[in-house]
């Protein structure tokens, strides 16, 4: 999460870095023996971890092969046969992979729209909050949530939201009916978008603080010199200081804009509310472990990943373009 | 001070009071509850403090051994799983710092995919299931051995030491594991605090892969003992308690379940959620 700002000094005195890259490659195999002989300890170290890197992150990926092939429970993983894209063509043609389709982008920006900007603006509060041990309080209590596991989120918000619960304690207090939300697919988006703004907002305003920090107080100190009101400042000097910071957050949130999340919908829906609930992952996870279409469910996981690797290259291309702040 | 910014230092008091009730208010009920009878619970009369105080529900859940069993379990895993975790994710990071080393950045890069594009839940099955690893343990830890976010803190960790220390050791006859074991760790003890912390968070509060690769539910972490009973997949009766108990039981059982799962968390989140901060910010400003 590097940007132009914060980048350490470190980075810019790469000895490998620049033209010597065409004569290294010349010199070809016998810069590696080198390397080796001199190293050798260093990479072995290196064994393990890339073990697992080859295991369980590129198997995997290279698993996904069986979206193209023909896979039987037992036998290899990268399935038996070609079909060439028989899964794909049954996915685009399926009604309900289009409602779950519609299901994670709607759940995708809802959250987008509320997780993003409102660890901005907490942020922005917190700041104001001028008694240090006050302000760490405040910070504490709302990075709390980041904490629990997702199965404790889902029991909180289900004894919320019962029907015993006191929402709808309060819901009786005020003279309107009890609703049983979690039942209700018309409320599920609002449940969903509010506890994950319950568990996320405060965690989320970190970056936002510490940039804050670095903003000098000369410039507030000029800008109260030409006369701005605190409105102003916090336009003209506050904003434009924690804009890196906004620009690399708003990247990672809509490169992982459709890994709406998987572990919550599972935990929170049930049949009752799949209307609105269902979501990509969601529906592969029970076509490929409930109803064992592994070669379906996988057409549809390799689909979803391309689209958000596709979403999080291209948001950083334009960031890059548009405000010269970028991941990599 | 204007008159405006007064007023909007009030609302902002006002706010935040109200950021801090919604935040607390859940815990505060959800213990309520947990100390409440049934009857007040199915009312809707508790709130924030316990109607018909009593300690039944606690005393039905902590007779069930299988929550025991589970929550031994949740201690082994984390123990077993941070464990492996530091080991790969330090040894993988001390060689990323090393900036003179050849093929650096395709070491770095195959990390660093990883992050914007994974398998996908069914190769990853699959994957585990033709390793044989359901229903071990190893099918939770290994498969989420190395945090790649953890790997670019350490590594920005590794790249602030100071060389020289490191290159008089070399002179002085140490090989690579030696500096590594006697001078850089040594050095980097609040780093590896805060990694043990990350990984131990986040591997005690895991679910998924138990509930994906175990079948046993003497195997099952504390979380999934929570998860099924959340979705209903255990009712009360399974409890063997008497019917009285038992319709004690229905609603706040699961209240008195998620207190107790989350009582060490809370317990030590106080002192460590600094570490987290500090651990956080390290990976954003050097990552």
């Amino acid at each position: 999460m590097s940007t132009p700002q914060t980048l350490s000094p470190g980075t810019t005195r790469e000895p490998e870095a620049g033209p010597a890259g065409g004569r290294r490659r010349r010199a070809g195999g016998g810069a590696w023996v080198r390397a080796l002989r001199r190293d050798w300890q260093l990479y072995s170290l290196a064994i393990l971890p890339l073990l697992f890197f080859l295991i369980f992150r590129y198997a995997p990926m290279l698993g996904n092969i069986i979206a193209f092939r023909k896979f039987e429970p037992g036998g290899s993983i990268f399935g038996e046969q070609w079909v060439g894209l028989r899964y794909v063509k049954m996915f685009l043609n399926d009604p309900t992979f289009w409602n779950v389709f519609s299901n994670t982008l709607i759940l995708g920006a809802l959250t987008l729209i509320f997780c993003f900007p409102l660890p901005i603006v907490l942020a922005l509060l917190l700041n104001e909050i001028r008694r240090r041990a006050l302000k760490r309080f405040l910070q504490s209590v709302s990075y709390l949530p980041h904490f629990l596991s997702m199965v404790i989120v889902a029991g909180l918000v289900m004894q919320m939201t019962a029907l015993d619960g006191p929402i709808n304690a309060f819901l009786d207090f005020v003279g309107a009916s009890k609703v049983s939300f979690m039942q209700d697919s018309d409320w599920f988006r609002t449940i969903y978008v509010g506890s994950e703004v319950w568990q996320t907002v405060g965690w989320g305003t970190i970056l936002y603080l510490a940039a804050l920090t670095t903003i000098d107080d000369q410039l507030y100190e000029a800008a109260r010199m030409d006369g701005a009101s605190r409105w102003r400042q916090i336009w003209h000097v506050t904003l434009p200081g924690i804009r890196p910071t906004a620009v690399t957050l708003l990247i990672l949130n809509i490169g992982t804009f459709m890994a709406v999340g998987f572990e919550k919908v599972l935990l929170l829906y049930n049949p009752l509310t799949y209307p609105t609930a269902d979501v990509i992952s969601t529906y592969l996870y029970r076509m490929g472990l409930e109803s064992s279409n592994f070669s379906y469910a996988a057409a549809i996981g390799l689909f979803e990943a391309v689209i958000g690797l596709i979403l999080i290259l291209s948001a950083n291309v334009i960031s890059r373009r548009t405000v010269g702040t970028s991941l990599w | 001070m204007t008159r405006g910014y007064r007023v909007f230092q009030w609302f902002n008091g006002l706010i935040l009071t109200g950021v801090v009730v919604v935040t607390l208010y859940p815990f505060v009920n959800i213990l309520a509850r947990s100390f409440s009878s049934q009857s007040a619970i199915s009312a809707g009369e508790v709130n924030l403090i316990p109607k018909g105080f009593n300690l039944t529900t606690y005393k039905i859940v902590a007779s069930d051994p299988m929550f025991w069993t589970n929550y031994r379990n949740t201690v082994v895993y984390t123990v077993v799983a941070t464990f492996i975790a530091i080991v790969l994710t330090t040894s993988y990071a001390y060689v990323l710092s090393k900036k003179h080393l050849k093929g650096r950045k395709v070491l770095i890069g195959v990390a660093v995919f990883t992050m914007f594009f994974s398998g996908g839940l069914i190769p990853n099955y699959v994957l585990i299931t033709s390793l044989g690893m359901k229903n071990s343990i190893w099918a939770i830890v290994l498969p989420n051995a190395i945090s790649v976010f953890n790997l670019l803190v350490m590594k920005a960790f590794f790249e602030s030491l100071p060389q020289d220390l490191e290159e008089a050791a070399a002179i002085d006859g140490l090989n690579t594991y030696g500096i590594l074991w006697k001078i850089v760790l040594p050095l980097s003890k609040a780093v590896i605090a805060t990694m043990i912390l990350f990984y131990a968070v986040s591997f005690w509060n895991s679910w998924f892969a138990a509930f994906l690769y175990m079948n046993d539910s003497g195997l099952f972490p504390v979380t999934v003992y929570l998860r099924n009973l959340i979705a209903g997949a255990t009712g009360a009766d399974s409890y063997g308690a008497a019917a009285a108990e038992v319709t004690q039981a229905a609603a706040n059982i699961q209240a008195v379940t998620i207190v107790l799962t989350v009582l060490p968390i809370l317990a030590v989140y106080p002192f460590v959620q600094r570490y987290f901060v500090s651990g956080v910010m390290l990976g954003a400003v050097k990552g």
